[in-house]
């Protein structure tokens, strides 16, 4: 569903992004992982097209999406922090989504029921906790069903019971059909709701492969021994 | 794009900054009008006020808007828009409520104790003046990411074009007096929209003795109808410049 091809990005002369080339298939929930700045995020703002490459290309269905835009619409994208306007309050920014997408066919608020959201509705984006940011972030990127979710650490900020409701959340939308991609640090989690796990280093791709299989290779019970030991083994 | 463009006014009509801007224009102008008795001299102050002041609070609110508006944008770039929307939703946002609290603060009062060709220039004028720099300051904004490096731009650009370029135009004009200087001079107006502006709404007064010989210069070359439409053209390729390469630097750059 998403290829990506030799993809190139640098910040300065920090290149973060060297050559990357891989490639997601549907229905499938892929996680990202990677130490601190290995590019995770860059990767998937290239997708959104908020980070330009510099060089390579992505394709979405066998479209290159760069500097198109139409494709967003097929992309639920939760920040690792998000900012809102802090003088906007939480209806407002739902409702100014929603009046901006209202040719999306369907509206899923199902997160917002689950967060109770709409208690807060009339609270201050500037006034949220970290985590009720999450919250609204979560709700936004499921809201319009996209095809894409881009999840950037989604549970991060929250507490175990809203990460528990994300993470059944996401296993809901892989059964759709849908290809979901997380950036996660969290071995554990990726563990239980992962199929697949691609592992940048220096902005290199280390490997893509399923869990099954890591674990089969390595010889570990748990992924993250299993992951561990890959890593030691290269350096 | 006119939905972003709905919730980029409804966030500026919320700040009270530009009801603020609009009540001192008001003060100003009414004041002005009464003081002098000749709507001609009233219009003549004003000019020099609102040539000093509307650009300074257009490119400072400007280019505070912008950075206060960065999370706006990135909630919206993630959203199946294209960025040049965005941009000239912002744009059209804030250009659009400054100018409109210019006609109000301005025109009304013009209306009322002054109507005339020169208060429709003057308003024009006005209006261009306020679309420049608000152009100039989304362009300093897009340039650096560091807010108070962008209102250190934007400052700098305008102490340029309302202070220190008349003191370079004095500067050269004194140099090279013995040179014949009149299209030089005609050029360097072009370059500076302040100076532009001032000078379409001062031919249209009968005050062109008060500049000295330039002022006569230009009454020549300047005073037909056909000299102020060119007048204008080139206060909309000030506007135009400015904001088409900050809209292309806005639509390559990484956020």
């Amino acid at each position: 569903m998403i290829t990506i091809e030799n993809l190139r990005k640098s910040y300065g002369k920090l290149q973060v992004l060297k050559d990357v080339s891989v490639s997601f298939g549907e229905g499938r929930v892929v996680s990202v992982i990677g130490p601190n700045g290995s590019g995770k995020t860059t990767m998937g703002k290239c997708i959104l097209g908020m980070v330009l490459p510099d060089a390579g290309d992505i394709k979405i269905g066998g479209q290159s999406i760069l500097r198109q835009h139409a494709y967003r619409s097929q992309i639920g994208y939760m920040p690792q922090i998000g900012r809102y306007p802090e003088n906007m309050k939480i209806r407002q920014v739902i409702q100014m989504i929603r009046d901006i997408r209202k040719d999306a066919p369907v509206v899923d608020e199902e997160l917002i029921g689950l967060y109770g959201l709409k208690e807060m509705y009339e609270k201050r984006m500037g006034a949220l906790s970290g985590g009720t940011k999450q919250k609204v972030s979560a709700a936004l990127a499921f809201m319009f069903n996209p095809q894409i979710l881009i999840l950037d650490e989604p549970t991060a900020g929250l507490d175990p019971i809203s990460a528990e409701i994300l993470k059944c959340k996401i296993l809901k939308e892989k059964k759709k059909g849908k290809l979901i991609l997380i950036t996660s640090h969290i071995m554990s989690e990726v563990e239980e709701v992962a199929d697949e796990v691609i592992c940048l280093v220096d902005g290199q791709l280390k490997f893509h492969e399923t869990i099954a299989s890591i674990k089969a290779h390595t010889n570990e019970e748990r992924l993250s021994k299993a992951i561990a030991k890959i890593m030691n083994e290269e350096d | 794009m006119n939905k972003i463009l709905k919730y980029v006014f409804y966030d500026i009509i919320r700040n009270k900054i530009v009801l603020a801007y609009t009540l001192f224009l008001l003060l100003l102008s009414i004041g002005l009008f009464n003081l002098g008795g000749n709507p001609d001299k009233a219009i003549l102050s004003l000019l020099n006020l609102v040539l000093l002041t509307v650009p300074l609070i257009s490119i400072v609110f400007a280019t505070t808007h912008f950075y206060n508006s960065y999370e706006f944008m990135e909630l919206l770039v993630a959203q199946p828009i294209n960025r040049k929307k965005i941009f000239l939703s912002e744009y059209l946002g804030v250009a659009g409520s400054l100018s409109g609290a210019f006609v109000l603060g301005v025109g009304m009062p013009v209306l009322l104790f002054g109507a005339s060709l020169t208060g429709l220039y003057l308003l024009l004028t006005g209006i261009f003046i306020t679309f420049i720099f608000v152009a100039m300051a989304f362009l300093a904004s897009v340039i650096t990411r560091d807010k108070a490096k962008g209102i250190g731009i934007a400052l700098l650009l305008w102490f340029y074009f309302a202070l220190i370029y008349d003191g370079i135009v004095l500067f050269i004009l004194y140099t090279f007096s013995d040179y014949p200087l009149e299209n030089a001079t005609l050029a360097l107006t072009a370059l500076n929209p302040v100076d532009l502006g001032r000078i379409i709404v001062l031919l249209n007064l009968d005050v062109s003795a008060l500049m000295g010989y330039t002022g006569a210069l230009y009454k020549s070359i300047l005073g037909s109808l056909w000299s102020v439409v060119l007048a204008f053209g080139l206060l909309l390729l000030w506007v135009l410049v400015p904001f088409v390469s900050s809209r292309r630097i806005f639509s390559r750059r990484d956020l």
